[in-house]
């Protein structure tokens, strides 16, 4: 059988890609989805500690709101990100860098 | 070794070896189509954990939805996000790169080592619930007690995540309208 230690040090696998994604990216699009591979490691957890509550099913029910939670945070994302490529011609948060008012 | 612990290598080696390349390629239209593969084997470890329904979810709204919807984006925003990429093609292992891989390969092993060490196997709880035939076998039907739970248990987080859906539906169309001439 598979054990949760296998399941664990895979999605730790995943956030340290996600991780270094944000940190390394130029792309507001790219950062995106290493926040998204954060959020699936952090499901993949859940799920698997879920399996052990087959009365209650916490773990697959809150994998399930992250899930909703997931596509709430990227529809709202990917507005900001239109709205800042129609100001600033560019998607680099490194270049982003006056409010509303100049 | 059995055939399901095959599976599992395959998939956890798809899904790590397709965010690996997600996040070395310098091209944002592969970036976004491989993570589509990263998804579809994370679904599939879902279902060796025995959340067939999750994993189902997660094809539905994080394939149909949360890609498409990126991808839409990524079209919207045009050539110049293109020319971003371009200009910073290089070497593959970049001086400027250093600081984040050596971060995420130190957080990797100090994640490693508290999965070690906590040793969630031999958790009381796990153990408990092995002992009182709370786990879910392969033939357990989950989804109908999915559905009761959701509807009972969890009904306050349900429509709590209900009206924070719609908030966020609402401000990101908002968001996006156009903005009128000052």
């Amino acid at each position: 059988m598979i054990t949760l230690t296998d399941f664990l040090i895979v999605s730790a696998a995943l956030f340290c890609i996600g991780l270094y994604m944000i940190i390394s990216k130029r792309n507001a699009i790219q950062i995106l989805i290493g926040i998204e591979l954060i959020l699936n490691a952090a499901i993949l957890n859940l799920v698997a500690f879920g399996k052990h509550d087959a009365v209650n099913n916490s773990g697959q029910i809150f994998a399930l709101f992250a899930i909703v939670l997931a596509a709430a945070t990227t529809a709202v994302a990917l507005a900001i990100i239109l709205n800042v490529y129609r100001k600033y011609k560019t998607i680099d948060p490194d270049k982003i860098n006056n409010l509303k008012d100049q | 070794m059995s055939l399901i612990r095959l599976l599992f290598y395959f998939m956890s080696f798809i899904a790590i070896a397709s965010a690996l390349y997600a996040a070395s390629t310098q091209n944002l239209v592969r970036s976004i189509f491989v993570f589509f593969v990263t998804l579809f084997a994370l679904a599939g470890l879902y279902v060796l954990c025995l959340a067939d329904f999750v994993a189902v979810t997660q094809v539905v709204i994080y394939v149909g939805g949360i890609l498409v919807l990126i991808l839409f984006a990524f079209m919207l925003s045009g050539k110049e996000t293109l020319d971003v990429m371009q200009q910073q093609k290089g070497k593959f292992f970049s001086l400027g790169k250093l600081p984040a891989i050596l971060l995420a390969a130190l957080f990797f092993i100090v994640m490693i080592n508290v999965v070690l060490k906590a040793d969630a196997d031999n958790l009381p709880w796990v153990k408990d619930s092995i002992a009182n035939n709370n786990t879910i076998t392969p033939n357990t039907a989950t989804i109908d007690n999915i559905g009761v739970n959701l509807m009972t248990r969890y009904l306050l987080p349900f429509e709590a995540i209900s009206v924070l859906l719609l908030m966020a539906l609402v401000g990101a169309a908002h968001l996006s309208r156009k903005e009128p001439e000052a």
